[in-house]
């Protein structure tokens, strides 16, 4: 098979491409070029694709970059900020997944006459008692990504590997010593990848939105207190609202961006709902109704529900089967079969 | 490199094979220090002189007037800083140089004029921007462009700069014009000019840089004063003497080249056109003969690259960046070239080594490459 593999320069994409290398396929490897600004995070900086390019070499394999930053502005960053002002907290790296990983390079591969790419991520391809392809969780549960990568349909998945899904992390690591591999102590990416650590999301928001500050208020309408900027605010935060201690623990349960800025507090009751509306859904493999479960951060439990089809296209209603907190708007709401085991599909909880 | 279609010239063409030889006695037996005053670095003293002399004799200019400097990069920074340095004021260029000369430029609050739609500088505007400006220190045109091969005026140039701006010293950026244009005719109508020997077939490592007629740019690297204090660092012998090696055996074959090496472009062109829809960017015209820049509308530039490759042809599209990708061009922006054509464009470039075997394999490839993009769609 003629493969290429994703590598962002970190250890999980290099033991990709090594076991892929091993096993005697035809590995080309790619560094997708996403971010033009400053980035000491996650992928991308000039320092991950040295590491990638190197990692190559160490395993002979051809290694070329590809400039995609002009689309990952356009599909990530700039929605990134514009959800903000909106008072919606999005999820870029799945974005990213949806429109630069599994479409742009994908689409990319295929032209090229690549039978599949591969990439780094704690997910699984499996296949049911039909022979179709299903999308598992990641052998390691602590790290499994099929959250982020909830967007690769089966058609998708045909054409997709994930080499290091059946390994646990400290698997991963084991391999990339035995092959000598410079990435094999670099600590995992955390965050957001075009966002300084020393800048922050409040500095990078700030360059490019207006940041308002707003009234922080209870359920019944009474003013706690005021917070800088509302774009930083998300529902279920519990901290950094310049409330005054010892009280009961409040919860952010709403955020307010038009006409006027608002943070409503409340307690853990006042958080909880019994459903929530999911837009933009795709499925791996077609539209599943009734009881499931849903997760709806990347490593949290997945709750028992039920999916329900609206009338609207490409959205479902999630209810509960115990109340849960309130997801925040953007965040994906991702649905599991019952086993906790395949990804059936996933979308971006709405307001 | 067996099995490679090289049509990467203008990126670094080989080295020729009696610079090699020439420059290998500096790199083991006399590897003495010049600036030594022992018989051992006068031997080596020997050499760099005799080398200044003849690329002096190849470029029409005073031995005196030759500066040894690390790289092309080097020249043309010290040739912009430098004289901003000396003298303050205001440094002027064109919008499509290289980024050696663009980059200071603009890092010293200089000014960049317009191109037209084939890469040349608008005059007008050019004459406008000195006009405005009474304490311009230092001009900055290229003779040749890098990435679409545009030949300067450098004759009209000089005329405007020295009209309007008396007092400016007038540098070119002549990197990639070494190999085509007998630079005796350029050098009288400027300063400064800088050369990268890598780019003629002298080894990387070595640029040169003309400073005459009165300019002194101040040093970029200070030291040990070398080179009449104008740029400090032992010199590299080995590299200094291969440099005025290539450049002589250039200069002897340049006649004979460019006519052979225009047949070779027009037989890639022609031969690329007759199958595929392409746009090419400059008329041959008005370029030089190493450079054949052709855009594929509805291609991707990296994806053309990627199947090239794999069929062994190297070429280059716009210039890569720190990371290694593909960056969008300013020179084509500012020729104002539609996006989806300078999204896929090539550049092939020719030199001394270059066969006609080379050039049919070559558009043969970029021919089924492109199909098959196009195909793909």
């Amino acid at each position: 098979m003629r493969v290429l593999v994703g590598m962002s320069g970190g250890v999980d994409s290099s033991v990709a491409a090594a076991l892929l290398a091993e096993e005697g396929h035809e590995v080309v490897g790619v560094t997708m070029r996403l971010w033009g600004g400053d980035s000491d995070t996650g992928c991308c900086s000039v320092a991950d694709v040295d590491d990638a390019r190197r990692v190559a070499q160490q395993l002979g394999l051809d290694h070329v970059v590809f400039n995609f930053s002009d689309d990952f502005d356009e599909r990530v960053v700039s929605p990134y900020v514009e959800a903000h002002s909106r008072g919606v907290t999005p999820n870029p790296c799945i974005e990213c997944n949806r429109h630069l990983k599994f479409d742009r390079l994908s689409e990319r591969a295929r032209v090229l006459g690549f039978d599949a790419v591969a990439t780094g991520h704690h997910a699984r391809l499996e296949r049911d008692s039909a022979g179709r392809p299903r999308l598992a969780r990641g052998a390691d549960r602590d790290k499994d990504q099929s959250y982020v990568v909830h967007m690769v349909d089966a058609e998708e998945l045909e054409r997709t590997v994930f080499p290091i899904g059946h390994l646990s992390k400290a698997e991963v690591r084991d391999h990339a010593r035995r092959l000598g591999l410079r990435t094999a102590d670099k600590p995992d990416s955390q965050d957001v990848c075009f966002i300084t650590s020393t800048g922050g999301r409040e500095r990078f928001l700030g360059d490019r939105i207006p940041l308002r500050s707003a009234p922080v208020i209870d359920t019944e309408g009474r003013h706690l207190g005021e917070v800088p900027s509302v774009e930083m605010v998300t529902i279920g935060q519990r901290r950094g609202l310049g409330l005054p201690g010892g009280g009961p623990l409040r919860y952010v349960v709403d955020v307010v961006a038009e006409p006027e800025p608002v943070v409503v507090v409340g307690d853990g009751a006042d958080l909880l709902r019994r459903s929530v509306d999911v837009e933009s859904v795709t499925w791996v493999d077609g539209t599943v109704e009734g009881r499931v479960r849903a997760q709806v951060s990347a490593h949290g439990p997945a709750q028992p529900a039920r999916s329900v089809v609206t009338d609207e296209p490409g959205v479902i209603r999630i209810e509960w089967e115990e109340p849960q907190r309130r997801v925040a708007p953007g965040q994906s709401v991702v649905l599991y079969d019952l086993d906790d085991r395949w990804v059936l599909g996933g979308g971006v909880a709405r307001r | 490199m067996d099995g490679l279609l090289y049509l990467d010239h203008a990126a670094s063409t080989p080295m020729r094979p009696a610079a090699v030889q020439a420059m290998t006695p500096f790199l083991t037996d006399c590897f003495a220090n010049p600036s030594g005053s022992h018989r051992f670095a006068r031997t080596a003293r020997r050499a760099v002189d005799e080398a200044r002399e003849q690329v002096a004799v190849s470029l029409g200019v005073l031995p005196g007037e030759v500066v040894f400097t690390g790289c092309g990069t080097e020249s043309d920074n010290q040739a912009v800083t430098g004289s901003v340095a000396h003298r303050g004021g205001v440094a002027v260029t064109s919008a499509v140089e290289h980024h050696a000369v663009l980059d200071p430029v603009l890092a010293s609050g200089g000014v960049a004029v317009a191109v037209d739609e084939t890469g040349h500088i608008d005059l007008d505007e050019l004459t406008r921007v000195l006009r405005s400006n009474d304490t311009v220190s230092v001009v900055s045109i290229m003779t040749v462009n890098n990435e679409v091969g545009t030949v300067t005026d450098m004759a009209a140039v000089s005329k405007v700069v020295r009209r309007e701006a008396p007092g400016a010293w007038l540098h070119t950026d002549a990197v990639q014009a070494a190999c085509w244009i007998d630079l005796r005719e350029v050098t009288p109508l400027v300063d400064m000019l800088s050369l990268s020997a890598h780019k003629f077939g002298g080894p990387k490592g070595v640029g040169v840089l003309v400073v005459r007629g009165g300019a002194a740019p101040a040093p970029i690297i200070r030291g040990g004063g070398q080179e009449r204090e104008r740029r400090s660092g032992t010199s590299n012998v080995a590299g200094i003497v291969a440099t005025a090696v290539a450049l002589a055996e250039t200069d002897a074959e340049r006649d004979v080249e460019v006519e052979r090496v225009s047949a070779l472009r027009t037989r890639l062109v022609e031969s690329i056109s007759s199958s595929v829809d392409v746009h090419e960017t400059v008329p041959s015209s008005a370029s030089v003969p190493g450079v054949a820049h052709l855009c594929f509308e509805g291609i991707e530039n990296e994806a053309l690259l990627f199947l090239l490759d794999t069929e062994g042809v190297c070429a280059s599209a716009a210039s890569a960046c720190a990371s290694g990708a593909m960056e969008p061009s300013h020179v084509l922006a500012a020729m104002g070239l539609p996006r989806k054509l300078a999204g896929g464009a090539l550049r092939l470039s020719l030199g001394h080594t270059t066969t006609v075997e080379e050039i049919d394999a070559a558009a043969q490839a970029v021919v089924s490459s492109v199909e098959r993009l196009r195909g793909a769609r």
